[in-house]
């Protein structure tokens, strides 16, 4: 039988707008057979479970249709009639009751503000048809190396092009031709380092004609010191670091020997597992040491309050919930919170499995409030970290003086604090008391494999049989280097979450990157040495056609740089930069008054107290990160707030990014700078322009470009001849030493010129 | 088959895309593009599409909210309790108390003895509304405002009451609830954003704010509240430097466009043209922003109803005007929050330098907006986050005492588009401790005031990693008794 309807994968669609304009000649003919997974949960998980899903609480007339056990099943109410029949949809009372014209019967019931489309009831009706088969959800499935697809044997590189391939065929898109060596190298440079190729390394390349240029590339970049900082940052938003403890009275901590462990680690490269099992239980490890301590910071990175009078338990189970939240969403991918107050609506976890997985963090011998503003940067448990550590054990602690430096650390209690399940997730509520645990459906807690404690549950996390914890981590790392994750929702692989678009590629990376030893840099290398990777972003008409969002893709994807990184590129580009790694985060100019209008004046930092010197060209990731104020040109620019784990961010494009590159001293002062270096050089005006271009924009200019910016800076001369005193002026700005009175015309309008190359759209554009 | 299911998830996925950037939603890269000025969901074009509209007939366009950060006690403003002057000094009995948790810094009090108010009360107006002396002005608009005596919240420390006055939960990265306003309803003014915020502080103990508060949360971060300093610079990084005068910054945009335009020609990427736009948006705002934030050229009438500290930028009632001309510039929703109201010492001292700071100039938005013709369409809320206890906190005398925090009754008032006017919603007991009376729930009053912008609060979600979410979370009824 063939039917002519539109298959939707509503986990695409996000609004009743998108699913009103779905439109007959649109639809397509669908004779295979449909998949549980991949055609039908979508739909009933996001319609239909919340009243007949897992949570049994909230489960209308006991019916559930999230099992086989549940769907077949005759009604409660009637004994005679069957939820589902497969085969038989004029039999299964699912099938009468969404297609029910009668308002008191239809399925969802208008009050629900949720409603079916025509064709997903028809999708529905052919699922039954076909015999109604249920499939556990793909996550929670162990994954498999599928067999290799047919691909073009002249374009595919490794294996991920094999799978990229057969599915841009799918729609007939070819990929991308390789992308110019000019933007290869910008692209990999950004995306290992985080900065830009400098001229230099431009000319290497360029110049390298030999079959193993790019990998030699390639392998200098993962050796790089920087590649560590550029694997930290989204690592930082994941596990909500910051510099400041969060609530309203936000007093300093001292959590930043944390983050120059994680960037040692992955300069380091350490293992996956390794990186992780001591982040949760380096405490507990056997051959624990002062690293492996220090590694455990993970989980005290979040707010702690300094209000005078709240309630110690109410915020000592504030801050357990937050390390269960961010184990469940930062490593599992799962929407654990959702199972904080009930049973999880879509996903099978109980409330019940909350609080076992909730046990686990919950043997912290601390206080919901330890004092007021400044009584500690570092509340207990917490290491001290020696001068002599620093000369051994911690030798990449960036500490700068001798002064005491405390780090909070995790550590269980001598004895188990016994863990309840907390009603409606209120601290006072204690429901049935539970024990160490984690959700079954994902796999099951083995007590007599696993250690009962955070130690345990690492072991769970990397045991063999885990379906989960590979591919999440796979996936992120796809999203840092494609710019969008295989399973676009990089913090929900449940039901709600969207479909892989690539199945058997996450899957193959997943088993591959297990069996091969959770290799972080093996994995990045993988997909930068892939043809995927290599293709130009150049965008076709028929691109934009088939695939706006590049999900097949059949090119690379244009994506503009993360906050931090604007403005490394910019320190960078211009030689500003200060390369230094880690140490206490710094504070560079930022607009008057930002702290103090929000302060309650209690506290070291009430004001800001801007930092001078080198200090001031320190990397976008070591910029002081006070919670309540999050530094404003990184939020401009979509970065995290850090007040709760975070594994995806915005991409937006507004006029207040414009203003921050026009006007942010850091990039005036960047452009001054430049200006000044390439006026001292002998060669001409054209020379020069085309220099600042290539080292910010990272090729040459194109002739036309060149032109423009030449008549740009004639007419900025003959301005600056006439508005000299305006000219000293401008090149006023920024705290480094110049000469404005020497060569005026000249740097001010090379300024100009050079901050126009800045505001381009390119240049903060990952190409 | 495979073939076919891409096809239509792309087909989906390609229409789903358009509809996306179209609203404004999500952080899609044509989304920019498709809006051609960032902050303009208001236009012709989104007026078939669900958000961006009403829902039904909105009785108010705008908001203006005058946040009391740090709690205000509401026995020293309106709800007038006289026993409590009367009982001064006795314990408050275990039977009013019943149960209420207690801050920690009373939990270790042996005693709860009761303090009434320091400040007298008189009824004004025709509706007869109790205030206090400490608000002179506010109690000549009584007319036409509601107060709402039957305010409770859940939570019982500054933070949390906040960020779930703020927000509708306690903890958590929700939007806000003028990003909820900007998402659902758009801008009226294509150069200025959706959803402003100004910030002054009291001489009274304060309590600080956070960005967090007026957050986009998972929302696009279009819709997050944009901080209007009190400098020369009311937008971060508005300000040209003094040597760059207008021309010049004119023919480096010129310049920026001809790159831009080149780049497109070789890349194609629409998002090219999408930043030219938003340069372009920046340039009018660098002229638009600093015309609205010069309070300079008002007149005379104007500064005086305000009082001469609104001429003082950053002040509380400088903030209120600016409010005003904000707000009649079409920003759909303009958030102040004055610090100061925290007291659990020092009540009559501090509370009275609070009351002289914020009671003119709060009074005088409605007069004004009343004279301008715009209090009809303008919904102004005047409030904290929870309430004080009635009993004392530390020392007891009756001159001086303080106050501890109360979730479980405070008073707010409200006025213009769709309030009912001169009334007074809801009744505490005799002990000012308990609502007797018509409660609302932090999640009504969301409901209530979503209800009066034309926004039905179960229906403007947001799908956010596998759950539709609402300012109102899973509760919150409407309030009949306090709209017309």
């Amino acid at each position: 039988m063939k039917l002519k309807l539109l298959i939707l994968a509503s986990a695409l669609l996000s609004t009743l707008a998108a699913l009103n304009s779905c439109n007959s000649d649109q639809a397509e003919e669908v004779s295979d057979k449909l998949d549980y997974n991949f055609h039908i949960r979508p739909i009933l998980s996001d319609r239909c479970f919340k009243c007949h899903g897992p949570d049994a609480k909230k489960r209308e007339s006991g019916l559930r249709l999230d099992t086989p056990e549940g769907a077949y099943a005759a009604l409660k109410d009637n004994p005679k009639s069957h939820v589902i029949v497969p085969g038989k949809p004029e039999m299964s009372e699912v099938y009468l009751r969404i297609s029910s014209k009668d308002t008191s019967e239809i399925m969802p019931p208008p009050n629900s503000n949720l409603a079916l489309t025509e064709n997903e009831i028809e999708l529905i009706k052919k699922w039954i048809d076909q015999g109604a088969e249920y499939k556990p959800h793909w996550a929670f499935i162990i994954p498999e190396k599928a067999k290799l697809p047919k691909a073009d044997k002249d374009w595919v590189r490794n294996e991920i092009d094999y799978f990229v391939f057969s599915k841009m065929k799918q729609i007939n898109l070819e990929p991308n031709d390789e992308a110019s060596k000019e933007n290869l190298l910008k692209r990999v440079h950004l995306d290992l380092t985080g900065l830009p190729p400098t001229l230099k390394q431009q000319e290497d390349f360029l110049s390298d004609n030999s079959e193993k240029a790019y990998e030699k590339v390639v392998d200098q970049l993962l050796a790089n010191k920087h590649f560590g900082e550029k694997m930290a940052l989204p690592w930082l938003d994941l596990a909500r670091y910051a510099d400041s403890h969060g609530y309203q009275d936000d007093g300093l901590r001292t959590m930043w020997p944390w983050r120059d462990w994680v960037i040692h680690a992955f300069n380091s490269n350490y293992s996956y597992k390794k990186f992780v099992s001591w982040q949760l239980a380096g405490d507990l490890i056997p051959d624990k040491n002062k690293e492996s301590m220090l590694a455990t910071g993970f989980n005290r990175n979040h707010k702690i309050t300094q209000e005078g009078g709240v309630i110690d338990e109410e915020y000592r189970i504030e801050y357990v919930t937050d390390r269960t939240n961010t184990f469940g969403k930062g490593i599992l991918a799962l929407t654990f919170e959702c199972a904080h107050c009930h049973d999880h609506k879509y996903d099978p976890i109980s409330q019940k499995d909350y609080y076992r997985t909730f046990a686990f963090f919950n043997q912290v011998p601390e206080k919901g409030i330890f004092g007021t503003i400044d009584a500690s940067f570092a509340d207990p448990p917490n290491m001290a970290i020696s001068n002599d550590d620093v000369k051994s054990i911690l030798n990449f602690v960036n500490k700068k003086d001798t002064g005491r430096l405390d780090v909070m650390i995790m550590q269980d209690s001598l004895n188990i604090r016994p863990t309840y399940l907390l009603e409606r997730g209120n601290y006072d509520a204690h429901g049935a008391q539970v024990t160490f645990g984690l959700p079954p459906d994902i796999m099951k807690f083995d007590t007599t494999k696993f250690q009962k404690n955070r130690l345990g549950l690492t072991q769970w996390l990397f045991d063999d049989k885990n379906p989960i914890t590979s591919r999440v981590f796979v996936n992120r790392i796809w999203e840092q280097i494609f710019g969008r994750g295989i399973v676009k929702t990089t913090g929900d692989f449940g039901m709600q979450g969207e479909l892989p678009s690539h199945p058997e590629l996450l899957d193959w990376l997943a088993v591959d990157f297990r069996g091969n030893g959770w290799d972080i840099k093996r994995l990045v290398k993988q997909m930068v040495m892939s043809a995927t990777y290599r293709q130009s972003s150049e965008i076709r008409k028929e691109h934009l056609n088939k695939d706006p969002e590049n999900i097949l893709l059949a090119r690379s994807s244009r994506t503009r740089l993360a906050a931090e990184l604007v403005k490394d590129l910019t320190l960078y580009s211009s030689g500003l930069l200060n390369e230094e790694i880690g140490g206490p985060s710094i504070k560079p100019y930022q607009p008057d008054g930002l702290w103090e209008v929000a302060t309650s004046g209690r506290g070291t930092l009430a004001k800001y107290v801007q930092d001078h010197g080198s200090d001031l060209y320190r990397r976008g990731m070591y910029v002081f990160i006070k919670r309540t104020v999050p530094p404003p040109s990184m939020l401009i620019f979509d970065a995290s707030n850090r007040d709760q784990c975070e594994v995806q961010r915005l991409r937006t494009n507004t006029p207040l990014q414009a203003l921050a590159m026009m006007n942010d001293p850091t990039v005036r002062e960047a452009s001054r700078v430049m200006a000044s270096t390439l006026a001292d050089q002998k060669n001409s005006s054209q020379e020069k322009l085309e220099m600042a271009f290539r080292k910010i924009v990272c090729r040459k200019p194109t002739d036309q470009e060149l032109k423009v910016l030449q008549e740009y800076y004639e007419e900025e001369t003959t301005y600056f001849n006439i508005n000299k005193n305006k000219a000293i002026e401008l090149l006023k700005v920024g705290e480094t030493k110049g000469k404005p009175e020497v060569k005026t015309i000249e740097k001010a309008s090379l300024m100009h010129c050079i901050q126009l190359i800045y505001n381009m759209e390119e240049t903060i554009v990952k190409v | 088959m495979n073939k076919e299911f891409l096809d239509h998830r792309l087909n989906v996925n390609r229409r789903h895309f358009l509809g996306k950037a179209a609203l404004g939603l999500g952080g899609a890269a044509l989304g920019s593009l498709l809006i051609p000025d960032l902050f303009n969901f208001g236009e012709k074009t989104s007026e078939s599409l669900p958000v961006g509209l009403p829902h039904f007939a909105p009785k108010a366009k705008r908001i203006i909210y005058l946040f009391q950060n740090g709690a205000p006690s509401q026995l020293e403003s309106f709800d007038y309790k006289p026993m409590l002057n009367k009982m001064a000094g006795e314990d408050l009995p275990e039977s009013i108390r019943n149960g209420q948790r207690l801050t920690g810094m009373t939990s270790g009090q042996t005693k709860f003895p009761l303090v009434g108010s320091y400040y007298d009360f008189k009824q004004y107006g025709k509706s007869g509304t109790y205030v206090s002396d400490l608000f002179p002005n506010i109690a000549k608009i009584t007319d036409d405002i509601c107060v709402v005596r039957s305010m409770h919240t859940e939570a019982i420390n500054h933070d949390p009451a906040l960020t779930f006055m703020q927000t509708g939960a306690q903890v958590g990265n929700r939007p806000s609830m003028g990003a909820w306003m900007s998402y659902g309803l758009g801008s009226e003014n294509k150069n200025l954003p959706a959803f402003c915020v100004l910030l002054s502080r009291g001489r009274g103990n304060g309590q600080g704010v956070y960005s967090k508060l007026w957050t986009n949360g998972f929302l696009d971060s279009t819709h997050q509240g944009v901080t209007f300093s009190s400098g020369e610079d009311p937008i971060l990084y508005l300000k040209d430097p003094d040597a760059l005068d207008k021309e010049s910054r004119r023919k480096m945009l010129d310049k920026l466009a001809q790159m831009n335009n080149l780049g497109f020609e070789e890349n194609g990427d629409p998002e090219v043209q999408a930043k030219i736009q938003q340069y372009e948006m920046a340039y009018r705002m660098q002229t638009a922003v600093p015309e609205l934030t010069d309070l300079s050229k008002e007149s005379d009438a104007t500064i005086k109803m305000y009082g001469p500290e609104c001429l003082v930028p950053g002040s509380y009632a400088a903030n209120v005007l600016l409010a005003r001309k904000l707000s009649e510039s079409g920003v759909r929703f303009v958030q102040l929050y004055h610090q100061g109201w925290d007291q659990h010492g020092n009540l009559a001292n501090e509370m009275a330098l609070q009351a002289e700071e914020t009671d003119r100039a709060s009074a005088a938005l409605i007069l004004d907006l009343k004279q301008r013709g715009l209090l009809d369409e303008t919904l102004v809320i005047w409030g904290g986050e929870f309430g004080r206890t009635n009993y004392c906190q530390g020392n007891f005398t009756k001159e001086n005492y303080g106050r501890d925090h109360h979730p479980r009754a405070y008073s707010i008032w409200m006025a213009g588009g769709g309030v009912k006017a001169g009334t007074v919603y809801g009744e505490t007991d005799e002990f000012g401790y308990n609502i007797i009376k018509d409660p609302v729930h932090v999640n009504d009053f969301h409901a209530t005031i979503m209800h009066l912008m034309g926004l039905n609060h179960e229906q403007l979600t947001y799908k956010h990693l596998g759950r539709r979410y609402r300012l109102t979370d899973v509760a919150g009824k409407i309030i009949p008794g306090i709209i017309t």
